[in-house]
């Protein structure tokens, strides 16, 4: 653990408790909040990155990857999430598969795009039908509590787990805030 | 290794085969050490019937999401070699895995499609192949370039000893007439879970939480 903890951003605290918890397989869909993540995952020897055409995949993959002893998490913005319902309810929750969700989550809190704001109304509804556990991220005090927490929960529990990145932690110092990802 | 390139048959010359059939024969050349994971119905189903390995996994209810699971596995086990089982109408609905299959190199890893030009277990409506689609043309531009269409049984074999002792990914398309699966896949899917991951010795490591 580094000395300065608050000298980390929220990328590099992710990628720190990614690490500790043996979680070594990353399949995303691109959004603008997660790149500079992707980017340094990307640059990690440590991880193994693959970027498939749709969010549905990107479960598939994960799930399969668990299925076979290896540890991964699917990271996708709102929108990408609103696609993968189907995936959720006949695949990863029915097989009891602990995959990991991190969403970028757009649409809220100073979104100029309506048809964001609609899509990310359908999130928490659908978590929810599906007693999926999620919380979202607010604080930069907050993540490394909640991600490593919850990434334990969901392997010993069997069950998924979504950690959702609140614009408060991705944007609030961002002062140059709209981002059309 | 040959290039499939070379196997030239197109789906028109293609024989139309039978699912439990071909089915049969892949299973009949696969240890322990090869995996296999099945597409939505008829696909699973016979390859539940045609004897439950511990390292067979059933996927219930997840149209074309077959191909993915097993690009997972095969990432997950570098060492094994997967098959992944999809009917046409599933490979339809998830045509971008070819891509990301090709993008990732999988070199353990092998497709095998069914293509009977009809979704059969939702009525038998016709899919795209049955008005032209080509299936391994799609593959290769995909960046698959060991796809091929299997003649008959015996090329179909071939096909499936070269994906067994060379490196892929690989691609191999039957076509297959309009025959019931063999049987039907017991739906309880936490078992189903539990005992491929037993077969492929995965579930203690994965399961075990660090810290
Ligand atoms: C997303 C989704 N759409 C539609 C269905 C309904 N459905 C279940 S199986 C199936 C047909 C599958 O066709 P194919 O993969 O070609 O296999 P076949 O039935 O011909 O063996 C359909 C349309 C579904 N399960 N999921």
């Amino acid at each position: 653990m580094p000395a300065d903890k608050r000298a980390e951003a929220w990328t590099e605290i992710v990628l720190r408790v990614l690490k500790a918890n043996e979680v070594r397989l990353v399949a995303y869909v691109p959004d603008n909040v997660l790149a500079p993540l992707i980017s340094m995952l990307h640059a990690d020897p440590y991880f193994t990155v693959i970027c498939p055409a749709r969010e549905e995949e990107a479960v598939a993959i994960v799930s399969g990857a668990y299925l076979g002893g290896l540890r991964g998490i699917v990271l996708m913005q709102t929108s990408g999430f609103a696609t993968i319902t189907n995936a959720l309810a006949s695949l990863v929750c029915p097989f009891q598969i602990p995959l990991l969700m991190m969403i970028s989550e757009r649409g809220t809190l100073g979104d100029f795009q309506l048809l964001q704001a609609i899509v990310c109304r359908t999130m928490r509804p659908v978590l929810e039908t599906l007693g999926i556990e999620h919380f979202s991220i607010q604080r930069l005090d907050d993540v490394e509590f909640v991600v490593d927490r919850m990434v334990k929960q969901a392997f010993w529990t069997q069950a998924p787990a979504a950690m959702i990145l609140s614009p408060l932690l991705t944007k609030k110092d961002n002062l140059d805030g709209i981002s059309h990802g | 290794m040959a290039s499939l390139m070379a196997d030239s048959a197109s789906r028109a010359a293609a024989k139309i085969m039978n699912r439990s059939d071909l089915t049969r024969r892949l299973v009949a050349k696969l240890g322990a050490a090869e995996a296999v994971i099945a597409g939505i119905g008829n696909c699973n189903f016979d390859l539940w019937a045609s004897g439950q390995r511990p390292q067979n996994f059933y996927m219930l209810g997840s149209m074309g999401l077959a191909l993915p699971i097993a690009l997972g596995v095969a990432l997950a086990q570098p060492q094994r070699k997967v098959f992944a089982l999809e009917g046409d109408g599933s490979l339809l609905m998830q045509l971008g895995a070819l891509g990301t299959v090709a993008a990732a190199s999988q070199r353990n890893l092998a497709i095998i499609v069914w293509d009977n030009g009809i979704y059969q277990i939702t009525g038998g409506q016709k899919t795209l192949t049955s008005s032209g689609t080509d299936l391994v043309a799609i593959a290769r531009g995909a960046g698959l370039a060991n796809s091929a269409w299997a003649s008959d049984e015996e090329h179909f074999e071939t096909l499936v000893n070269r994906a067994l002792a060379g490196d892929g990914p690989w691609f191999i398309a039957a076509r297959i007439d309009g025959e019931k699966p063999a049987g039907t896949t017991e739906r309880d899917a936490a078992k189903i879970r539990l005992q491929f991951m037993q077969g492929l010795g995965a579930s203690a490591a994965v399961q075990k939480v660090p810290g």
